[in-house]
């Protein structure tokens, strides 16, 4: 298979794809690691006529650590998010989930500011930068910053404006005493997610919630935050059976829809309860120093 | 009784590609050899590889990024090149199945293959040892469950894996060696 013929650009700025991206408008489409969009063009289900290649803006690849946030270059491949040794120590949320997304291959091109721009309700990204209320980074005719609850408006389609390009997600550091656990249910490795649920947690000296952050893939008309069951949590001294009834409130935060490969929406919502349990008795026992992490 | 079809008016002569303008000029070095081409951007990587530099070991089977016969090395990287385009490749190093054996001696990987009995058809063994290239290279002594996970890419249809795991764990020790 091959897609309709396009113009290809390769611009060496996030400013100069911004240009770009402004001048060539909604017939033109970003190309970061390809591993969404050019399986998508393949199969003509997308056929833009220009394509605007930042996969080359290695400046843009980048993690790092300042004033108490971290920040990720969006052209950051999954797989120099799964094997930093920053990220493993300070929020291994994120090395964990990157270890879950495709395969290795996939691994070694795909991006995370491309995962997140593109939207899909079974990204696993955008449950992560729910769960840990990141804010995005976008450069356009002005420069803004997006906060995650804001970024996801509706299948495949992001806050971004078409002339918007993200170049970074910003994650406040977590304090010492938290944990974090992506619990992803998929029927063969590589598949997308049927279920997936990304915690992150911390809690205080007496064992009380301190911050808590759920995050939905696959069980939405996008990434969805599991509202409900945080705000039973937060303020509370975190036990099994406190766990229990959030797992119970996620199935209620959750919206699925029964899914192509034949998970209905009962099953759907019964496997929510199971891995956001999951996932936050990871989570807590990492916080509280009783799991190696990740 | 097939009726005869009537004679039809001769065919006219082939438009001019209106999209002729859109040629780039890519020069790809694959197993160090240099390759250069005017071609569509939408040419896929492995269709360079295999029309244009005629190196036809790499494959295209599923041709959606799941079964990893296409995958190469790309910039020390292993890609599904069915889900690159050449021009991504411009400029850049690909190695492919065809670049490991040295001086007619074949590569400690493809001998593991071959002493283990890890390919029945072989259809999907050149993805295979160009991911497990590079997977040793990452990860150069690994459990038996790491390797599985290192080849999740890539999908065998005969062997059930087994040999595979057996092979790449013989070729671990001579990969470090190297």
């Amino acid at each position: 298979m091959f897609p309709k013929n396009f113009k290809y650009i390769a611009p060496r700025s996030a400013n100069e794809a911004a240009v770009l991206l402004k001048r060539y408008g909604p017939e033109a489409k970003v190309l970061a690691g390809g591993m969404s969009l050019i399986p998508i063009m393949k199969l003509r289900l997308m056929s833009p006529s220009y394509i605007i290649d930042v996969s080359r803006i290695s400046a843009l690849e980048y993690i790092k650590e300042a004033k108490g946030t971290l920040h990720m270059g969006a052209l950051t491949r999954h797989r120099m998010l799964e094997t930093s040794e920053l990220l493993k120590q300070k929020l291994d949320l994120i090395p964990q989930t990157a270890s879950l997304i495709g395969d290795p291959q996939v691994r070694n091109m795909g991006t995370i500011g491309g995962s997140l721009s593109h939207a899909d309700p079974r990204g696993d990204w955008g449950s992560v930068v729910l769960a840990v209320r990141a804010k995005m980074k976008v450069v356009g005719r002005t420069d803004r910053v997006i906060p995650a609850d804001d970024f996801f408006v509706d299948t495949f389609a992001s806050a971004l404006k078409p002339n918007e390009l993200l170049t970074e997600i910003q994650i406040p550091t977590p304090p010492s005493r938290s944990g974090g656990a992506y619990a992803k249910f998929e029927r063969r490795t590589g598949d997308f997610a049927t279920v997936g649920v990304a915690a992150q947690l911390s809690i205080d000296r007496k064992g009380v919630c301190s911050y808590v952050g759920i995050g939905l893939t696959s069980l939405g008309p996008t990434n969805l935050r599991a509202e409900k069951a945080e705000s039973l949590l937060l303020g509370k001294e975190v036990t099994s059976s406190i766990i229990d009834d959030a797992a119970e409130r996620a199935s209620e935060d959750a919206k699925p829809t029964s899914d192509p490969q034949g998970a209905s929406v009962e099953y759907k919502k019964a496997m929510v309860r199971v891995f956001t349990k999951r996932a936050l008795s990871s989570a807590f026992t990492k916080a509280i120093g009783g799991e190696k992490k990740w | 009784m097939v009726k005869k079809k009537p004679k039809t008016k001769p065919k006219p002569k082939a438009k001019v590609n209106r999209n002729a303008d859109s040629l780039h000029h890519v020069s790809v070095v694959i197993n160090g050899k240099e390759y250069q081409a005017d071609v569509e951007a939408r040419l896929l990587l492995v269709h360079f590889i295999r029309d244009v530099a005629n190196l036809t070991g790499t494959h295209v089977a599923c041709d959606t990024t799941n079964c990893g016969a296409c995958t190469v090395l790309f910039n020390g990287k292993s890609v599904k090149s069915c889900t690159m385009f050449a021009v991504q490749a411009d400029g850049g190093e690909v190695l492919t199945v065809e670049g490991l054996a040295k001086d007619g001696e074949l590569h400690p990987i493809q001998k593991a293959f071959w002493d283990h009995h890890a390919q029945q058809c072989g259809f999907c063994t050149p993805g295979m040892i160009m991911q497990v290239y590079w997977f040793l290279k990452e990860n150069p002594d690994p459990s038996d469950e790491e390797i599985r996970m290192g080849i999740s890419g890539n999908l065998c249809r005969c062997t059930g894996y087994q040999n595979i795991v057996e092979a790449v764990k013989a070729a671990a020790p001579a990969m470090r060696a190297k």
